[in-house]
């Protein structure tokens, strides 16, 4: 086959990119060549227009011991325990095809969790939808979360924890973001760094085949009308393998032959081998014919390129090749030395004693374009005037029981009742609460960990978006007991080359950045997921945020289901009335405009902080934060949990009673304590200078806002358990 | 006490049922599938989780497991066995069990807490219970227990239905029947009385932090009724 420009370009390579390319090898590359360059440099794998911008996130900190750049990111939890996590897109192959896409997603990223050497001890997921009444967001919505609860199921790891939204920006790409986090002792960590020569190469796991080649490309790039004819770029996951993959791995790895691990994920076999090579400035040689293959006649090309799942590259120390065959041979996976490192620093491909390729390795790494794309700045806009009629004919009931069955509010139980929750024995928060918690295994500690984005804040105004959506993740895990310790995020956005998409990405970037700087909340791993758009249309930039947290003593763990009638309520935070971008201005009033809600960074970490000092002393009998639809929105939420009502005290604030129960200012949790401890709790606020407001009371079975609106709690149920399964049924 | 929990491929709930067997004083011992026999056993557990995958029909495959010939032998000879939930599934595949598990009725996989109602305790296993009803915890995608009428008369005939899907109060009802299992059946036992099956899961509500203690009071039952 001839090699030229075109040819480049059908591989998602520019002419400029290939050019260089070009010029670096010396000569024209040939197939297998531009293949493997057209792997490493699409978007997806190189991060070519985020890399700019990714670099001021703030990935250091006392806790955290491996930043970007792994497999995942690693934290400090105590006692020589830490535990790996990352979040990690798979929207395109899931909008394709909902359960092969989802299933592989989860799949994904639990491997690379546990090729660092950590059991998976939780999922989490976050997953966006079109507007319910688009003609595919029902199938959609099913085949993701079977996918999803498929292979999380199967592998025997609890999901705890996730998000569920509807959008009409995602009527033509959806969003799958999983999470994954598991535990490992400090000094078994194994990272994917190859290091000694002659060191023989292996592979294990599932045989190659022909599904997903070119996985990644596809990822990286806008969808058309002929979406269907992708399909075959979808990898098909089988968590059986998996299951017995990790075991296998954990397996061998509580011994000391392996040297450096990498699973095969996006670009397979290309990406596993040259990041192998790269970190550990060395060369790889494979031999292509040596490599299980699940199809006959395989090229070389192919088997660089395919995206089979279940499958890992391990450089081991020599002479214990017999034991981990061993290993592997129990378990019935595939195990084959398919190559050794080499001084060349190079990646040298052999099949049919032919070589086929001969690639210096930093030509596909060091030297990968980097683009400072253009961006438009988003500004500001207005606040807007509402005239007080908008108001009048309006009754709080109804819209509180509006928002409660608004399909981004109501409950998500049929989605979570299909994900098993509690294997593995260890969880003390199910989904459904404010973070996913789950002890660590054997031990008093508990991690807590949650998902969160707000794309129409974002998207209103990145900067604060991007702000915001960290300190959402911070308040919540907060709000369990938790200290927040680091983060992971998954940026879902447009186009990079569209000005309008690259300025929300870079203005979130920068807001998220300032918000974890400021909270000392790092980012330790991530994933970038561009070309989320149909033809010219993007989605509503989506980062989404996976935040860790430490509960010393998981008994002082917190739940937001009120406890005790008579106890008292209080509100921590300042409350203004914000109701631009909130659920009640766009779904009651109408009004799309203005601004979000603002950011005040110190109020957020002060707020936070003083919370989990009441926590410490024992004060706090259940919290949640306020964010989606306002005060009154989360107190339902805490009387429908704990199937107790609450009274209301009349504000002190001369803003009128829908700003006050339904605006959403930042910064503010709803807690419950003991009459007897107001005093001291209240010594407690005023000393760290916390602003709060005695909101109400606990009581049996009503909430009660005043003389004229009450409803019962069995009313708010109703609202918000009915709508998704009855939407689902239909 | 010894106990004996089998590991097969895919098995996932192995760890926790080990957990939980010693938390009230057995002393287990986890048994590879690939294993010709089965060690010094007073009770052998077949866990649940995803043997082989679930392929071909749940729990088929794992009955033909090398070890399931000497559990065979021990449940024949009136060795104690319990199958949670894959395990069930793998008991009524092997023959030591009668009837099937299908797909559930919604045809979604079911997580959640459950209530149960104990029906027969005139069994080692549920021997000298103090409660009639128990809240436990179901995980699974096949649970909808399902026989053909003859069996049903026999194993009524011969009090073999160990627990049915109820409420709070034990009530058993449709409303109650979370994956439309026949009768509301959530697991049943031999003609002999010394093998248990059933879906939910005992060893998940052990701990208070746990959303429930029910699990611990069986549990506890079952090792002082081996004494």
């Amino acid at each position: 086959m001839i090699i030229n420009e075109q040819v480049a370009i059908d591989h998602g390579l520019n002419k400029d990119e290939y050019k260089k390319i070009c010029e670096l090898l010396k000569r024209t590359p040939n197939i297998t060549e531009l293949g493997i360059y057209s792997a490493m440099w699409n978007e997806h794998c190189s991060y070519k227009s985020s890399r700019f911008h990714l670099k001021n996130l703030p990935t250091k900190g006392k806790n955290v011991i491996q930043g970007p750049g792994e497999n995942a990111g690693v934290i400090d939890i105590g006692d020589n325990d830490a535990i790996v996590f990352k979040i990690e897109s798979h929207n395109h192959p899931s909008f394709i095809e909902p359960y092969q896409g989802a299933a592989t997603g989860v799949g994904g990223i639990m491997r690379d969790v546990f090729t660092m050497g950590a059991r998976p001890i939780a999922n989490l997921n976050s997953i966006h939808f079109g507007s319910p009444q688009h003609k595919k967001t029902k199938t959609l919505l099913r085949g993701v979360v079977h996918g999803i609860g498929g292979y999380g199921n199967c592998m025997g790891v609890p999901t705890i924890a996730g998000q569920t939204s509807f959008d009409e920006s995602y009527n033509g790409n959806i969003l799958v973001n999983a999470m994954t986090l598991g535990l490992v002792k400090k000094d078994k960590i194994f990272y994917s760094k190859a290091a000694g020569l002659g060191k023989p190469v292996i592979y294990v796991g599932s045989k190659t085949g022909r599904d997903g080649i070119h996985g990644a490309s596809m990822a990286s790039a806008s969808f058309d009308d002929k979406i269907e004819e992708k399909k075959p770029t979808v990898q098909v996951g089988d968590p059986f393998t998996e299951k017995l993959l990790l075991e296998a791995c954990l397996e061998l790895m509580s011994g000391d032959s392996i040297i450096a691990i990498q699973d095969m994920g996006a670009a397979g076999l290309t990406s596993s081998s040259i990041e192998m090579a790269s970190k550990g400035n060395l060369g790889i040689e494979i031999n292509l014919n040596k490599v299980p293959c699940r199809e006959s006649k395989m090229t070389p090309y192919e088997i660089m390129l395919s995206e089979s799942q279940e499958r890992m590259l391990i450089v081991l120390e020599n002479g214990k090749e017999d034991l981990a065959k061993k290993i592997f041979d129990k378990w019935n996976l595939d195990f084959a030395i398919i190559g050794k490192t080499t001084k060349s620093k190079k990646i040298e491909l052999f099949f049919n004693e032919e070589k086929v390729a001969d690639i210096p390795v930093n030509t596909l790494v060091e030297n990968s374009p980097m683009y400072d794309r253009k961006w438009k700045k988003t500004k500001l806009s207005k606040k807007i005037k509402i005239k007080k009629e908008q108001f009048k004919n309006l009754k709080i009931i109804n819209v509180l029981n509006k928002i409660l069955s608004n399909p981004n509010v109501c409950s998500k139980e049929w989605i979570w009742q299909q994900y098993d929750h509690t294997v593995m024995g260890d969880t003390i928060q199910r989904p459904g609460g404010d973070s996913g918690v789950v002890r660590v295994h054997g031990t008093g500690k508990a991690v807590a960990a949650s998902v969160d984005s707000s794309a129409v804040y974002c998207w209103a105004h990145p900067l604060s978006g991007g702000k915001q959506i960290v300190c959402e993740s911070w308040r919540n895990l907060i709000a369990v007991g938790a200290k927040p310790i680091a983060i992971t995020n998954c940026l879902n956005f447009g186009s990079p080359e569209n000005e309008d998409n690259m300025g929300e990405f870079v203005e979130c970037v920068q807001g998220l950045g300032e918000a974890s700087t400021y909270l000392d909340f790092p980012v330790v791993s991530g994933n970038v997921s561009f070309y989320n758009q149909t033809k010219e249309v993007g989605i509503k930039p989506t980062p989404t945020i996976g935040g860790v947290g430490l509960i010393r003593d998981y008994k002082n763990m917190i739940t937001m289901d009120l406890k005790q009638k008579e106890n008292i309520l209080l509100l921590i935070g300042k409350t203004e009335g914000h109701l631009e971008q909130s659920i009640f201005l766009r779904e009651i009033l109408s009004e799309k405009n203005g601004p979000p809600p603002e950011i005040n960074l110190f109020n957020e970490k002060n707020n936070g902080e003083t919370i989990l000092k009441l926590i410490d002393k024992n004060f706090i009998k259940s919290c949640h934060d306020v964010s989606l639809g306002g005060i009154l929105t989360a107190l339902s939420k805490m009387c429908i949990k704990g199937k107790k009502g609450a009274t209301l005290k009349k504000p002190n604030y001369l803003i009128n009673q829908f700003e006050y129960l339904f605006g959403e200012d930042q910064g503010r949790y709803i807690v419950e304590i003991e009459k007897k401890d107001l005093k001291n709790v209240i010594e407690i606020l005023e000393k760290n200078s916390v602003h709060y407001d005695e909101l109400g009371i606990v009581n049996d079975k009503e909430l009660i806002i005043n003389d004229k609106s009450k409803v019962s709690i069995d009313d708010l149920i109703k609202s918000h358990t009915t709508w998704l399964t009855n939407y689902m049924s239909k | 006490m010894n106990s004996s929990v089998i590991t097969f491929p895919g098995s996932n709930c192995d760890r926790d049922m080990d957990v939980a067997l010693k938390k009230f004083g057995f002393k287990n011992k986890m048994v590879w599938h690939d294993d010709n026999e089965l060690p010094k056993s007073d009770l052998v557990v077949l866990p649940g989780g995803f043997s082989y995958g679930d392929y071909l029909r749940c729990g088929s495959m794992a009955s033909k497991s090398k070890i399931m010939q000497s559990v065979i032998n021990f449940a024949k000879g009136g060795g104690k066995v319990m199958g949670i939930c894959n395990g069930f599934q793998i008991l009524v595949e092997s023959g030591l069990l009668p009837g099937v598990l299908l797909r559930n009725k919604y045809l979604e996989f079911i997580c959640k807490n459950v209530h149960v109602k104990i029906n027969n305790k005139k069994n080692f296993f549920f021997k000298d219970f103090n409660k009639d009803t128990l809240k436990f915890h179901i995980a699974h995608n096949e649970g909808s227990y399902f026989c053909s009428n003859e069996q049903l008369k026999e194993i009524r005939d011969n009090n073999q239905i160990a627990l049915f899907y109820s409420d709070a109060d034990g009530n058993i009802d449709e409303k109650n029947n979370p994956n439309g299992s026949v009768e509301n059946i959530a697991g049943i036992l031999n003609k002999e009385m010394n093998i248990l099956g059933m879906m939910p899961h005992p060893e998940r509500m052990i701990d208070p932090a746990l959303s429930g203690e029910d699990g611990s009071i069986f549990f506890k039952n079952l090792i002082n009724n081996l004494k």
